[in-house]
């Protein structure tokens, strides 16, 4: 039998700490997968909200304790757009220069994936089975579309799903007015930007609203929560793997998805 | 502008622009148009992104060779018969306008739309020496008669619905107007067309300048540019250094994706080229030809932080697709470059203390380089400025000291774990059916309009050690 795809899951300050039901859903499900899921201790946050602010120097104090965390991971999974983005995009800027953590910093972005693209891109999986019932709406996540250019992935997943029904949302490639310390520096702003799209989530019908970005997805459901709205936000982890949905299906996997993707990725 | 940016903070503009329900409805109707426009024109137009690369790389070798450009920019417009001057300050461009005015004998000068006469704040100066600046381009013209600002970069009345305009019109030119944007637009037509005529000065600025044939480029859509620049006996073009291009070869890269960037257009109605004075032997052109190469803090960013920003062909794509400017418009920002390129270029210049506030009006989503025709990174340039805020200590001294404290937080493991174990504490009288719904402090900030999820009882990493 051949050794399964190693992952390591980075799980973000945000899933960490507001939305631990996201990364046990993403070990979980890839756990079926046949992928082997370890958790590096000593996680805090990667330090995005240091850096888009211009604290670069304080990001980077941050980014120096996460790098070496990961230095003996196969592949590191992340659940958000923006950390993964900040990890394999701002690192190697950040801290490249440096002799102690520059290489791995390198080492680091090109091995970080997103949640959804390692998915269908590492492990080349575009069906998973799941209890998830319902209409959902996709939102694209800034950082994920136009920072990484993925569209496709979480799509193809939602789409591959027998039981839900995926839904265009309208402007789903705008902003939902989170931004990080954007949200309460211009709240007022940021406000006005999310009613658009609760008012475009609203016209899909859907009962769920899914995004791969825990910012995202505290902006959109604390703004649908307020109205008073039953239109849930929740991580495309938590439509593929439906906890409490029912019974876990058999492990490991009897062949299908699994099976070839761990063959796949080891081959490449 | 100035001025009124230090009347009220950002913030407080920002909250009044979003109550202004005409607002609000204007922008969302223009921007969704041109954002459609936009997207359309590009997507009949595959060559269309080999032809931003291209642009982007003609501005970035250009701006590597500027004095070289403009140097031959001058000569050749000299050569033309036409005049140079070199202006380092906007007060140094004003006075040279305001001189020329002065010993010709100038009363009335028209105008067609032009960032650059903005920036400088020419209008203001003109009518201060008494000449009569008459703007003549529809939206210009608008908020002239209206005595406001330009809120958009190429369309500066976008804040205004046809009905205010219809209002705005019956009001000042006496007589009442449907809310018909046709029936405006010939009122309009018809007032300006005698101050074609009688004016002694044409103002415009340039979309581009090219060096190897001294030809100033005007893109325009109502033909007010033509007549701005053949009918008075004088022109004077004003244009910011980075306008300079190497040939026309280059400027037809540029007109390829310039009006798609803007409204859709293949190319916009008139692209009016300009060599110089009238000639002997042509029967109509001004007599006199000035143009005015204003630096006004532009060279100081060619090695900086900033330098993409210089790359900019003020096309407006980036506000059109801003987030933040659909909510709150162009005048909310207080400056004569709204949007998140206005950002970068109030920066650059005004100095960064004028964007203390203002580079923090963007999520950064990133849709502002998406669209911007010569892929300028503005979010990261943004970054970069906040980043500059914050070194120059021009950030306040406790946002300082918070995000301090806070990467110290972030930077050890167990300053973390307490962190989580103490707000979960202290959120516990707080939670009303499984949200926050009110929070004091910053967080009120978030709250005032959202919920909160509360921190979870356990966080993942505690779980962990169920599902290892």
């Amino acid at each position: 039998m051949k050794n399964p795809v190693r992952a390591s899951l980075l799980v973000t300050c945000l899933v960490d700490l507001f939305y631990p039901e996201i990364g046990v859903a993403i070990v979980t499900l890839l756990r079926r997968l046949g992928v082997a899921v370890d958790f590096p201790p000593g996680q805090t946050c990667c330090g995005l909200p240091l850096f888009n602010s211009g604290y670069h120097e304080e990001a980077a104090r941050v980014a120096r304790r996460m790098i070496p965390l990961f230095s003996g991971s196969e592949h590191i999974v992340v659940p958000s757009g923006s950390c993964a983005w900040m990890i394999k995009k701002e690192y190697p800027g950040l801290v490249g220069d440096e002799p102690a953590v520059g290489a791995q910093a390198r080492t680091l972005a090109e091995r970080t994936h997103e949640f959804s693209q390692f998915l269908v891109k590492v492990l080349g999986v575009t069906r998973v089975e799941t209890d998830f019932r319902g209409r959902v709406a996709y939102h694209d996540s800034c950082h994920l579309l136009r920072g990484l250019g993925e569209s496709q992935s979480p799509r193809t997943l939602l789409g591959g799903l027998p039981g839900v029904e995926l839904v265009e949302l309208p402007g789903a490639d705008e902003c939902c007015g989170f931004g990080g310390s954007f949200s309460v520096r211009l709240p007022e702003v940021s406000t006005s930007i999310l009613d658009k799209k609760i008012a475009n989530i609203e016209k899909t019908g859907a009962g769920c609203v899914v995004a791969c970005d825990a910012g995202c997805l505290m902006q959109m459901s604390g703004g649908l929560s307020r109205k008073g709205s039953p239109v849930k936000a929740l991580h495309l982890a938590q439509i593929l793997y439906s906890e409490g949905g029912s019974a876990p299906l058999p492990t490991p996997p009897p062949e299908a998805s699994a099976g070839k993707a761990g063959g796949r990725t080891r081959a490449a | 502008m100035s001025n009124q940016a230090s009347t009220k903070p950002f913030g407080e503009r920002a909250a009044v622009a979003l109550k202004d329900a005409f607002l609000q409805e204007a922008l969302t109707i223009a921007t969704t148009k041109f954002i459609g426009l936009r997207k359309d024109s590009f997507a009949g137009f595959p060559q269309g992104e080999e032809l931003r690369d291209q642009a982007r790389a003609i501005k970035e070798a250009t701006l590597q060779k500027l004095d070289h450009y403009l140097e031959q920019l001058a000569d050749n417009v000299e050569r033309l018969g036409g005049h140079v001057h070199w202006a380092a300050t906007a007060e140094e461009a004003r006075e040279t306008i305001l001189g020329l005015c002065r010993d010709r004998g100038v009363k009335m000068a028209v105008k067609s739309k032009s960032m650059a006469t903005e920036e400088i704040e020419l209008n203001e100066a003109l009518e201060r020496a008494g000449v009569t600046p008459i703007e003549t381009d529809l939206g210009e013209y608008i908020i002239q008669l209206a005595h406001e600002k330009p809120s958009h970069i190429i369309a500066p009345a976008i804040h205004k619905t046809k009905g205010q305009v219809a209002d705005l019109f019956s009001r000042e030119l006496k007589e009442r107007f449907a809310a018909d944007p046709e029936v405006l637009t010939a009122a309009a037509r018809k007032e300006l067309r005698q101050k074609f005529l009688q004016a002694d000065m044409g103002i415009t600025g340039a979309n581009f300048a090219v060096a190897d044939t001294g030809t100033v480029v005007l893109v325009t859509n109502e033909g007010n540019g033509r007549m701005v620049t053949s009918l008075p006996r004088i022109h004077v073009a004003v244009m910011g250094i980075e306008k300079v291009i190497p040939s026309m070869t280059d400027l037809m890269v540029f007109l390829a994706i310039l009006a798609r960037s803007a409204t859709g257009q293949k190319l916009s109605v008139y692209t009016t080229l300009v060599r110089g004075p009238r000639r002997s032997g042509e029967v109509d052109g001004p007599e006199e030809f000035h143009l005015i190469l204003m630096d006004n803090g532009r060279s100081r960013q060619i090695a900086g932080a900033l330098r993409e920003a210089l790359y900019c062909l003020r096309c407006g794509a980036c506000l059109n697709v801003c987030p933040v400017y659909r909510q709150i418009g162009g005048h909310a920002y207080g400056e004569t470059y709204p949007g998140p390129i206005g950002i970068l270029l109030t920066a650059m210049l005004r100095g960064d203390r004028a964007v203390k506030d203002l580079a923090h009006a963007s999520s950064l989503c990133g849709a502002c380089q998406e669209v911007c025709p010569v892929r300028i990174d503005i979010p990261r340039m943004l970054i970069a400025l906040r980043h500059r805020l914050n070194r120059e200590r021009i950030a306040p001294l406790a946002e300082r000291l918070m995000f301090g404290i806070f990467s110290r937080v972030l930077a050890s493991p167990a300053l973390f774990r307490l962190g989580a174990a103490l707000g979960r504490l202290a959120q516990r009288p707080l939670v009303r059916s499984g949200r926050l719904r009110s929070l004091p402090l910053l967080l009120g900030r978030w709250t005032r309009s959202r919920d909160l999820p509360p921190l979870a009882p356990r966080s993942f990493t505690e779980r962990w050690k169920e599902l290892e």
